[in-house]
């Protein structure tokens, strides 16, 4: 069920806070298809997640998993099909919707040439929260408060991936989306970002984890959707 | 979060990070530099420039400079994918537009700002004559060449050929800008300087403007989404 209301979500509140705007239980993709010109790079897709699930798209490189994330993000369109955030359509909700959505991708979208706290900071300052209660937290959370200041073109791909988590995680998202969030990690990092994947979904988030390594995946996801190309 | 806001974060997000590396600001400024200082090697002979060149020489260099700058602008986007964040945000994408054009048309009238001098010195020509109508003639077309200019390079932002893409598509669009831009200060050129004509392209700069910023504003959110 979807609401819009200005009311603080029991249990969906944050570390920072934060109160949404809006809420959904539930997101579903119901016969979502995405074709790039002739090249058909998802076909008919079905897949439902709910509050609490880690929901893991596994499948191949090419399968197209990471269309069906932009899909979900709202960032890619889809050829035909829809999609549903509790019972509202995508296209119904617009700012408040990517409000409640929070994306980390193989590209980290982090400015290599600000700082961690400059790139938290706008970040922060986009999705209208106040930074003062949202950057030193994330900095703690990511384990680079003693390289706040530091240009994140400086950061090893470990560190960069820490800061791009708590990036994607400022606005305390309903909706995280993780496209091959394992990249290039040690398996330190791996075990931070899984424990992180886990807590998330516990405090009630809808977590989709889309990754071609079933070895990661096993053990991590409550529900799997093969994505076969 | 309001539109002015938004525009606001992601045009001092711009500044912030060319302060840091000035990359674009210097690559820039020299592009137009040598521009200028190569067609005054050519145009220029015994001490006297070929009459009227002044005019065309400015509005070529700050053209290819805008379009080096457009170019290095988007591409700090792409580095990271940092332009599906900005997309993602619940900030108006009209409003990301609005940021990065006001950032691109900064950085060109810094270009300006050291263009006009050097053109008026090597082509002998009278631009601080009318030094209103000059500012409103280059920061109308300005405005014009960024506008569609910040949009084909947000949307060529993904594609492999954005390189050849963007002045195959931008030129032929700003047409009626750089025409106007060129015959206005041409006018102002001009001894004694044609004022109601230099007016006359002015007020076809803004109506340019007017239709290239609305129709952007319109057309950039629909076209962002993949």
């Amino acid at each position: 069920m979807l609401t819009v209301d200005r009311e603080r979500i029991e249990g969906a509140e944050g570390p920072m806070g934060v109160t949404p705007s809006l809420d959904f239980d539930s997101v579903r993709l119901v016969e979502v298809s995405r074709h790039f010109g002739r090249r058909r790079a998802v076909s008919r897709v079905s897949i439902e997640a709910r509050r609490g699930d880690l929901l893991g798209l596994l499948g191949p490189n090419g399968a197209g998993k990471s269309t069906l994330i932009g899909v979900l993000a709202t960032l890619v369109q889809p050829t035909s099909g829809e999609v549903r955030y509790g019972g509202h359509f995508a296209r119904e909700l617009g700012p408040p919707l990517r409000r409640q959505i929070g994306l980390l991708a193989h590209e980290l979208h982090l400015y290599t040439e600000l700082s961690a706290r400059q790139n938290l900071t706008f970040f922060s300052k986009m999705y209208g929260l106040d930074p003062r209660s949202t950057v030193e937290p994330a900095l703690e959370r990511a384990g680079l408060a003693d390289r706040a200041d530091d240009d994140v073109a400086g950061f090893s791909r470990g560190m960069r991936q820490r800061l791009a988590l708590e990036r994607a995680l400022l606005h305390t998202p309903r909706l995280v989306l993780f496209d091959e969030p394992f990249t290039g990690l040690d398996d330190n990092a791996v075990g931070l970002v899984s424990a992180r994947l886990r807590r998330l979904a516990a405090d009630g988030a809808i977590v989709v984890l889309a990754t071609h390594d079933l070895d990661l995946a096993e053990g991590l996801v409550t529900r799997v959707a093969v994505v076969q190309s | 979060m309001s539109f002015a806001t938004t525009a606001f974060l992601v045009l001092k997000k711009d500044f912030t990070i060319e302060v840091k590396s000035g990359e674009i600001l210097y690559t820039t400024l020299f592009f137009a530099v040598s521009c200028v200082l190569i067609f005054a090697i050519a145009f220029v002979r015994e001490g006297q420039p070929v009459e009227g060149a002044g005019a065309g020489i400015l509005w070529i260099a700050v053209l290819f400079a805008g379009n080096l700058a457009l170019g290095r602008t988007f591409e700090r986007e792409r580095y990271g994918e940092t332009v599906r964040a900005l997309l993602l945000t619940p900030a108006p994408r009209a409003a990301i537009y609005v940021g990065k054009l006001l950032g691109i048309v900064a950085l060109l009238v810094a270009a300006e700002c050291l263009l006009v001098p050097m053109v008026a010195f090597l082509f002998d020509a009278p631009l601080f004559a009318r030094p209103l109508l000059l500012a409103a003639i280059l920061g109308l077309g300005t405005v014009g060449f960024a506008s569609v200019g910040t949009l084909f390079a947000a949307m060529l932002v993904r594609s492999r050929t954005r390189d050849v893409m963007l002045p195959i598509l931008l030129y032929p669009i700003t047409v009626p800008v750089i025409i106007a831009g060129v015959l206005g200060t041409s006018a102002l050129l001009q001894s004694p300087a044609d004022e109601p004509v230099a007016l006359l392209w002015i007020w076809l700069l803004v109506s340019f403007d007017v239709v290239f910023v609305t129709l952007a504003l319109w057309t950039f959110e629909p076209l962002m989404t993949e």
